[in-house]
């Protein structure tokens, strides 16, 4: 059999694959998003700022911000699962990925946003499910909350079309 | 009990009382939104494009949150401006068909219309265009609350 790989060279290779794919985006930068890595799976945090506001008087995120905060979890999810197998046998070089070598990313077709309670002013996390993940077109469905797992604020969910694989 | 159309003077007042909604939203100010028209039970709200909202790096295409972010405002600028005069409102669901990419570079332009409300929910469907008049780049349709103070 062959001999696990060092801890330091899996952590580093998939962090290095996250961070570009993540990074190259600068909406995701202007939302102050980042992202939570256990193995394979995602967490999405939106860390709080003032900008994100889009009730002052109560105060509450905009409802386009949390639409958007879950639209993105979705899609880097959906797009790092479709990453990780490449990545893991090695046809991926994650140490020269740049947003530029990166895959395509997936195209929202649609997203339906459903409002549970108001985002208060603090981070936000979201987990995405892919319910369906086919060739050209998948189903994610996806969890926003803040300070209870077990309370949603928002849930989601999107149908997304897949890039090429050609090339 | 609501007329088709009102007095200069309304109008008036919901223009002004649409672009301070706007100007006191700071994720709309951090978007750059900008009220074009209101008239009873619709808005139209447009946002520049901006290299901070970019979601496809490869094209400069604009992201579907920022999208969404136009889209929710200009369908709660549209209940408030609902000749029943809602006092507040929130969004309770909001579906976007994405039809095609926003041509990079080109303001993004949103028409809500509030077309059905009830005591205590608006129903908006709204469209977003960029500059080119290829049809819209989104649709959506949405349930808002509404708030009318002392329940009746």
């Amino acid at each position: 059999m062959k001999r696990p790989e060092p801890i330091q060279v899996v952590k580093q290779r998939r962090d290095a694959a996250l961070t570009a794919l993540v990074g190259g985006v600068p909406y995701i930068r202007f939302l102050g998003i980042s992202f939570d890595r256990r193995g394979d799976e995602l967490t999405g945090v939106l860390n709080y700022s003032d900008k994100l506001i889009g009730n002052p008087v109560l105060p509450a995120l905009h409802g386009g911000v949390t639409a958007a905060f879950l639209e993105v979890t979705a899609i880097v999810t959906l797009s790092w699962s479709m990453l990780w197998d490449d990545l893991e046998s090695g046809a991926l070089d994650a140490e020269h990925l740049t947003p530029t070598t990166l895959p395509r990313l997936p195209k929202t077709i649609d997203f339906s946003v459903d409002y549970l309670r108001s985002g208060l002013p603090r981070d936000a996390y979201a987990r995405a499910r892919l319910n369906r993940s086919g060739r050209r077109y998948a189903s994610v469905h996806v969890e926003g909350w803040q300070d209870n797992r077990d309370r949603l604020f928002a849930q989601a969910t999107g149908h997304f079309l897949m890039p090429r694989r050609d090339g | 009990m609501t007329q088709a159309t009102d007095t200069d003077a309304q109008a008036e007042q919901r223009d002004a009382a649409a672009q301070q909604f706007i100007a006191a939203l700071p994720h709309c100010r951090a978007l750059q939104m900008r009220v074009e028209e209101v008239s009873a039970g619709v808005a139209v709200l447009s946002m520049p494009w901006s290299e901070d909202l970019v979601g496809d790096p490869a094209t400069g295409v604009v992201h579907g949150g920022a999208v969404s972010a136009l889209m929710d405002t200009c369908g709660g600028a549209a209940v408030l401006c609902h000749p029943t005069a809602p006092l507040s409102t929130a969004t309770m669901d909001l579906r976007i068909d994405y039809m095609r990419a926003a041509k990079p570079r080109q303001r993004i332009t949103a028409r809500a219309t509030c077309h059905h409300v009830t005591r205590s929910v608006a129903f908006v469907r709204a469209e977003a265009f960029d500059e080119d008049g290829d049809g819209p780049v989104a649709v959506a349709n949405g349930a808002f609350t509404l708030d009318r103070g002392s329940s009746a």
